[in-house]
């Protein structure tokens, strides 16, 4: 070994492809969580649901344990169902990108690493990419990777062409699951690049959910309308979760933790205000992750 | 020699600051030194190199590669130490160069490999297990150094390299410098305000003032010509001791208190002046190369009214 013990060497060995450089980010995040006892447990934590959901509906299609319990069904295994997987399962992933989120950007802003990131053959765009898809990927595996499991188990016991025939679920775990965790993220990212401070990134990660909508709340009840609802994340998830799963809209509709506040609010409304609220995010990291700081 | 970084109307503005001014040129040294004084755009011309600053106008060539559309090419040729610190204090150094490693492209095993290689190389081998943010100044300094090298850049951009130093940490990062140098393997540019340290470390230098090229000199030829020009100091010379030097090919020129200044053509030795003088009766009290220091140039070029080649 030691090339370099007496002299410096050049390199001329092979290089990686370009385009799969942004994984090396999330290899690392991840070598650093499985360090932390904390972050290891919690997420043993966020699978105690899906599983609690697949015996559920283990037990609706086990006739001996319906007869045991001397009842005809135990739960009914529809949209409504999943639906409420995917709140649960998806509070369980706000709470992973409070903790999480905020200790991706602020560290190497705070230690002004961004020059030797990007003084490397490695844009902006893959940098964000690559933080991003820490979030993305720990997200992915408690949201609709397990509720589309839950599907296919639920499809596979059910038979009867019951898969097909309920495909809309499955988009709607799939596409619901990714809105949010994308939103998430991106939130995540920029609170996290905008402060410093991982606790208080966290912090506000947490004001924007619930202050927003207790400020989106007094909207509604000062000017007596309910657009303030467009404040409220857990409305507007909520509200593009039951369209999607094709569920009636009325108050209080949606799944757990994400309840829909009212149905004055156009759908389409809801979702342009999740897209300018992504839009922000985005225009936020653009102006925080460079090389050098301008000063005008 | 192909050139390394050729300059096009270059210019860079902030706003409405125009914080680089149309700079030409062509940089073809082995280890450029980059100078002027606090605000004369040094950084900027190194951040606009390597990519973090649009150029307002022209562009700029790194091995024949352009700024503005080859972008991540030019990345991929060039090693980094910023100024200041740059790091992540809670992983442990040779995690921190293997990263950077692997971001510049190298496989995860070489990243390794060349992560610890580099560590021991700057001096850092029983500390590459600590986590950065427990490192001394010094110390934070070589961990740059190591992370700039351990992809074996083909040119290495050294921003203030001896920043907080203490003399003997300067003395050996001044030595790491000169062993990358003289490896031949890199080139390199060092931005310093430090006159001392690119004067020992560089064969090239570009000085800036107020954005723009204020001079431009090959180190090397200045020294090779200097050996040239020679100050005497002698006794008892007069009329007939200038003309014999004269009639040896030398140019001369003398001055009160029997002082002289000389120009020696090729193929004449300072010892043929001796035995001219001991001919003569003159006595050579001193003899200096006269030698035009860095400080010299910088202070030339610094005199130079806005900028200026």
């Amino acid at each position: 070994m030691a090339v370099f013990k007496h002299a410096y060497k050049g390199y001329d060995g092979p290089l990686t492809p370009t385009w799969s450089r942004f994984l090396i980010l999330p290899r690392y995040a991840f070598e650093q969580m499985r360090a932390s006892r904390f972050y290891s447990i919690f997420f043993l934590v966020t699978m105690l649901a899906p599983l609690v959901f697949a015996l559920m509906i283990y037990l609706e299609h086990n006739l001996s344990a319906l007869k045991m319990l001397r009842i005809d069904s135990f739960i009914e295994i529809n949209a409504r169902f999943f639906q409420n997987f995917l709140g649960w399962q998806s509070m369980m992933a706000f709470f992973l990108a409070a903790f999480v989120g905020p200790g991706q950007i602020s560290p190497d802003l705070a230690n002004n690493a961004l020059p030797l990131y990007l003084a490397r053959p490695f844009s902006r765009n893959e940098y964000v990419l690559g933080k991003m898809s820490v979030l993305l990927i720990l997200m992915s595996v408690m949201t609709w990777i397990p509720g589309l499991l839950l599907y296919i188990l639920q499809g596979t016991l059910e038979g009867n062409g019951w898969l097909i025939h309920n495909l809309r679920i499955a988009l709607a775990i799939f596409f619901g699951a990714w809105i949010w965790i994308l939103l998430l993220s991106l939130l995540a990212l920029a609170l996290s690049a905008w402060v410093k401070w991982k606790p208080m990134a966290g912090g506000l990660l947490f004001g924007v959910f619930f202050v927003a909508a207790g400020f989106g709340g007094a909207i509604n009840g000062i000017m007596r309308t309910q657009w303030g609802n467009l404040l409220n994340l857990s409305h507007l998830i909520g509200a593009v979760w039951t369209s999607l799963f094709e569920q009636p809209m009325h108050r209080g509709s949606g799944a757990v933790f994400f309840r829909v506040h009212g149905t004055d609010v156009p759908i389409w409304c809801c979702w342009v205000s999740l897209l300018v609220i992504c839009g922000f995010c985005l225009f936020l990291l653009s102006k925080k992750i460079r090389g050098a700081e301008v000063v005008r | 020699m192909s050139s390394v970084i050729q300059l096009e109307n270059l210019e860079v503005r902030f706003g409405e600051r125009v914080i680089l001014k149309q700079l030409n040129g062509s940089l073809s040294g082995r280890a450029i030194g980059l100078l002027g004084p606090n605000g004369a755009g040094k950084s900027t011309l190194i951040n606009t190199l390597l990519g973090f600053h649009q150029p307002a106008a022209g562009t700029a060539r790194i091995f024949g590669k352009d700024i503005r559309t080859e972008a991540k090419a030019v990345r991929s040729l060039i090693g980094y130490m910023p100024e200041n610190d740059s790091f992540i204090a809670s992983m442990t150094g040779v995690h921190f160069v293997r990263l950077m490693a692997e971001l510049s492209g190298l496989p995860s095993e070489q990243a390794m490999e060349r992560a610890h290689e580099a560590f021991f190389w700057v001096g850092l081998g029983e500390a590459r297990y600590r986590t950065l943010g427990t490192y001394s100044l010094g110390m934070k300094q070589m961990a740059k150094l190591a992370q700039a090298i351990a992809h074996g850049p083909k040119l290495l951009f050294l921003d203030e390299p001896t920043n907080g130093l203490d003399p003997p940490a300067r003395a050996r990062m001044i030595q790491l410098i000169q062993e990358i140098r003289d490896r031949g393997e890199l080139h390199l540019i060092l931005s310093s305000h430090l006159l001392r340290d690119v004067e020992e470390c560089c064969d090239e230098v570009l000085i800036l003032k107020d954005g723009r090229i204020a001079a431009s000199c090959n180190l090397e030829e200045e020294r090779r010509a200097n050996r040239k020009f020679l100050e005497l100091e002698t006794r008892g010379a007069n009329g007939t001791f200038t003309s014999a030097i004269e009639q040896l090919g030398c140019e001369a020129a003398a001055f009160p208190n029997g002082r002289m200044k000389l120009v020696m053509p090729d193929g004449v030795e300072i010892r043929q002046l001796y035995a001219l003088a001991a001919e003569q009766n003159v006595q050579i009290r001193r003899l200096n190369h006269k030698r035009d220091s860095l400080e010299d140039i910088f202070l030339k070029a610094m005199e130079v009214p806005n900028g200026g080649v």
